[in-house]
């Protein structure tokens, strides 16, 4: 049977390569001109090669910022993140138009993340005025709290960041999952995003259930 | 010690290429395939056509690569649940489902899955790996209902677009002369609609669809089934709008009933509105609770006049038999979570 050749079925835009910096061992911050408009929170299909299908990643910029920001880590068996971290500046890449609709809420809810999850959360703030925001990033290392100097410095969030790997005085020690459990005020009336692995964001939903939260206020995106 | 790879699972393509590699005559690949796939050998040395200097050839770089079940529960209504060993060490279930004269096998995909779907147990015990062609192939072979199966349906663990290579592979093995030479029209694989896999399964295939709708509500299927904020049911609804399907090949839609979340009149009525168009049929499925679960199944009476409600507007809709319930083999209740060792975390 004939193969299906996906990328030509696909509207892929190529554009050039702005930057694409090492931000954390493994974990890279690619930026080109802002293509086209979006709503933070949605994805686009990246490709390096016409002849690789695109995987979907979350835009990990602000809706007006003149750089369109997308936050990756390398897969170690990936054809795709091997190739696109050997790229630099003025490389090409595709894109196809952004889609999705994991929308976080700016005003008064949770936004729950691990690892390369933050993205969407970071393409929120970096979009408009947040407030009464808690935003709980989960990371195994240190270094994985990625944009944490900007966390730090936002007006209207509750920056929490929870390490299961390794000790530092302001940073939880534990998994995410584990702060939540002890938590004694989940506000129960609040929306909880959650967004990354499917372990955490099965693990957390679960919780946030046996918390006492409606699974109707809680939304979710799984990198997968 | 290298380690040999398996013959199960190679289509006859890749067989061909790698007798050719390691020196063997082309045509021994086809003595090779039909030892494996019709006459079902479990070593190389059973394969007595093949001269002992290749087959000692072979033994250097192959085995056959057959995993025997390494457990099996059998339900009071006669529905088995065999549990394997995958090769990284990590559990799989396939169910096999005996009805009058049908003997349906339910394969997985996967190790876990990663969709994280809120009312399924394969949901809650993550994502532990992919399974090969050989691995999907294997549950099939190596079963001793094997010979009298009628219908495969890749609605085990896993999602399969999820690992579409794989998956596609193993229905060429299924559906080629060469290989178990099954009708297309005997086999179903399951998807909760991503979109890149279906699209590829459409062309690449000849094998029925089913999709999992559970709602037709943007926002209610998004807090049941995370991939709806990626791939809207409305787009998978438009991709499948625009395949000729042609009067063989079927589309099912799953449909899982909730008490009081999806089983209203106000459901039936979006659901002929968006299935308007598209020859299909739909399933409903008693839900089976799983723990942790924040809703319950809708009742008896519920399921039939959503049915029968359903079939006034003109789509054709079956309810499908609850089986295996007491051995956990049952729609949505496969896991092997007890038994897997968990991956490092991101978090």
């Amino acid at each position: 049977m004939k193969k299906f050749k996906q990328n030509e079925e696909i509207s892929l835009i190529e554009n050039v390569i702005v930057d694409n910096m090492e931000i954390a061992s493994g974990v890279y911050l690619l930026g080109v001109e802002r293509p086209f408009n979006f709503v933070p929170g949605q994805v686009v299909g990246l490709t390096c090669t016409k002849t690789i299908p695109p995987r979907m990643y979350s835009i990990c910029s602000g809706k007006d910022e003149k750089l369109l920001q997308i936050l990756y880590n390398i897969k170690p068996q990936g054809l795709l993140t091997t190739q696109l971290a050997r790229l630099k500046a003025g490389d090409k890449i595709y894109l196809s138009p952004p889609s999705g609709s994991f929308y976080p809420k700016p005003q008064n809810s949770w936004w729950i993340a691990s690892g390369t999850g933050i993205a969407p959360f970071i393409s929120q703030l970096l979009s408009g005025k947040v407030e009464n925001i808690t935003l709980v990033h989960g990371s195994r290392t240190l270094q994985g709290f990625y944009f944490e100097k900007l966390l730090e410095n936002t007006q209207g969030i509750h920056y929490i960041r929870c390490c299961s790997g390794e000790v530092h005085p302001r940073v939880y020690e534990g998994r995410l999952t584990h702060y939540l459990k002890e938590d004694k005020e989940l506000p129960v009336d609040e929306i909880f995003f959650l967004c990354g692995s499917p372990e955490m964001v099965v693990d957390t939903r679960e919780l946030l259930i046996k918390r006492g939260i409606k699974f109707s206020n809680i939304g979710s995106e799984i990198y997968f | 010690m290298v380690m040999k790879k398996s013959l199960l699972g190679m289509t006859k393509t890749e067989i061909e290429s790698v007798v050719v590699e390691i020196g063997l005559k082309k045509f021994v690949s086809a003595q090779i395939t039909d030892w494996i796939y019709k006459k079902h050998v479990t070593s190389i040395d059973e394969m007595t056509n093949i001269s002992m200097k290749d087959r000692e050839r072979l033994k250097e770089h192959f085995e056959v690569g057959r995993q025997e079940p390494v457990n099996v529960k059998v339900s009071k209504d006669g529905t088995k649940k065999y549990l394997f060993n995958s090769s990284a060490n990590k559990f799989i279930e396939t169910a096999y489902i005996p009805d009058e004269d049908r003997f349906t096998l339910c394969v997985s995909s996967q190790v876990g899955c990663k969709m994280g779907c809120l009312f399924c147990m394969t949901g809650k015990q993550g994502f532990q790996g992919q399974l090969t062609a050989g691995e999907i192939i294997n549950q099939i072979s190596s079963i001793t209902e094997r010979d009298k199966l009628t219908n495969i349906v890749y609605m085990g663990m896993g999602e399969p677009f999820d690992n579409i290579d794989e998956v596609l592979k193993s229905l060429e093995i299924l559906t080629s002369e060469y290989g178990f030479a099954m009708s297309p029209k005997r086999i179903t694989v399951s998807t909760i609609g991503i979109i890149p896999g279906l699209k590829r399964y459409l062309h690449e295939s000849k094998c029925h669809l089913a999709v999992s709708l559970h709602s037709p509500f943007d926002e209610e299927r998004k807090k049941l089934m995370p991939i709806q904020v990626v791939y809207p049911l409305q787009d998978v609804l438009n991709e499948l709008k625009q395949f000729d399907f042609g009067l063989q090949r079927k589309v099912f839609f799953e449909y899982i009933l909730f008490k009081g979340l999806n089983d209203t009149p106000r459901h039936v009525k979006e659901i002929v509105k968006i299935l308007h168009g598209l020859r299909c049929r739909i399933n409903l499925i008693r839900f089976h609770p799983i723990p942790g679960a924040p809703f319950m199944p809708s009742e008896e009476e519920t399921i039939e006049s959503f049915k029968k409600a359903l079939v006034d507007k003109g789509i054709r809709t079956t309810v499908r038999k609850s089986r295996g319930q007491d051995i956990y083999a049952a729609c949505g209740l496969l896991s092997t979570k007890k038994l897997v060792k968990q991956e490092e975390s991101d978090y």
